[in-house]
């Protein structure tokens, strides 16, 4: 029996364990993939403070070595349930069932994908959502991003230096939502074609590779365009799926919580990504790895755990 | 792990009896990078696999023959022919269930 079950290992569950070993409390954290979370693919990390520039991967690296060390477990399986038995949790992964006084989802979120036929299919060859990963492969070839957002045009930046030409496509007609030092940078770019009003509606492929896309611009007729690689970066969608029966989603599926992190349900907390809240950043994230953490040992210490 | 360059392609992953694993990586990708202990593990509990790694960069012309155009790329042969084939970081247990242990 451990005191509290963290289901993630992202910026948001890994800080949540270093406030709860500070507490002495025994921690297990759950990670179905690697630890990191998506700050693992960014390839510089420029607004997390303190850290200039420092890489996804140095920084995740940093942050589970510290956890670890102070001793919090792990177990890389797959949460797909909790049972709620009042003062006692079960996390039931693929494997295992384990019990805690209290749990704390940190699952994040994951890409959000188009939704077009042919698109998982295409994942790895042509079509990708990490310009960091996959980028390389692109070298002098023609590629597009698809997206309006600071990822997007991170993504169209990286590219830009590697690739001959990046073809940036939005749906609205201009980076309302993304950071302006970034629209900047993405003007002066001579290989950055920017189309806005337009959206994706096909993805062609040829010889199991994608070979085109075709696109539609508000009032223009549709056209086809040959690329390479397409570079996927719509947004997010809440990893909260397996836990939306026991505790309240919004419509999009993030979990509904008040500010202390709190769910509908007593002794289960939620921090990162997949919580219902405003700015999702490496920031908040771990703001609220610290918020829930605090108010999880405030719970196991008047009620939980007695 | 056999690092392993267009030279011996052939000798270590083509004529080799039995599975080989073989890691596509990159120094710059963490997600690869991430995959190296867990990869490192995974060889010291099996023996029945061989365990091969081709860099990306220094073997840009092997990766497109390969057909790799994501990384992490797993591809497992046995007795030289393609049998599986993976992208993106995986767990130890996932990873056992790919070779077959």
């Amino acid at each position: 029996m451990y005191d509290v079950i963290i289901i993630g290992a992202g910026p948001a569950g890994l800080t949540a364990a270093l406030y709860l070993e500070r507490a002495l409390k025994e921690v297990l954290v759950l990670e179905a993939s690697s630890y990191g979370g998506q700050i693992l693919t960014t390839d510089k990390i420029d607004n997390y403070p303190g850290l200039p520039g420092i890489s996804g991967f140095d920084y995740s690296n940093l942050l589970y070595n510290q956890a670890k060390d102070m001793g919090a477990e792990f177990a890389f399986e797959k949460a797909i349930e909790i049972k709620d038995k009042g003062k006692i949790k079960e996390v039931i992964t693929e494997k295992n069932t384990y019990k805690a006084k209290g749990v704390i989802i940190a699952t994040g979120a994951d890409n959000r994908k188009l939704g077009l036929e042919n698109e998982d299919k295409l994942v790895g060859k042509g079509v990708s959502y990490c310009a960091t990963c996959d980028g390389a492969f692109y070298k002098k070839k023609i590629v597009a991003v698809n997206g309006g957002g600071n990822t997007a045009l991170e993504e169209a930046l990286y590219l830009s230096d590697i690739a001959e030409k990046v073809y940036l496509i939005y749906r609205r007609d201009e980076f309302t939502k993304a950071e302006k030092k970034l629209v900047k940078q993405i003007e002066k770019k001579e290989n950055i074609e920017v189309i806005f009003n337009t959206i994706i509606t096909k993805l062609n492929e040829k010889g199991g590779k994608l070979a085109s896309i075709n696109i539609e611009t508000k009032d223009e007729e549709p056209k086809t365009i040959d690329i390479n690689g397409l570079f996927i970066a719509v947004g997010r969608v809440p990893e909260s799926e397996n836990f939306a029966k026991l505790v309240n989603t919004d419509e999009a599926g993030y979990i509904e919580a008040a500010e202390d992190c709190s769910t509908n349900v007593e002794g289960i907390f939620v921090a990162g990504d997949n919580r219902v809240k405003e700015v999702r950043q490496l920031t908040t994230a771990t703001a609220d790895g610290t918020v829930a953490a605090t108010n999880i040992i405030k719970y196991l210490n008047d009620k939980g755990g007695k | 792990m056999i690092p392993v360059t267009k030279d011996t392609f052939e000798k270590e992953i083509l004529k080799r009896k039995g599975k080989v694993l073989v890691d596509f990586n990159a120094s710059w990708c963490g997600p690869c990078r991430m995959l190296q202990p867990v990869l490192e593990e995974l060889e010291k509990e099996n023996k029945n696999c061989t365990f091969a790694s081709i860099n990306v960069d220094d073997n840009e012309e092997l990766s497109q023959e390969c057909g790799v155009m994501s990384i992490p790329c797993l591809v497992l042969f046995e007795d030289g022919k393609e049998i599986d084939r993976s992208v993106g970081f995986k767990s130890l247990e996932e990873l056992k269930e790919m070779i077959g242990e």
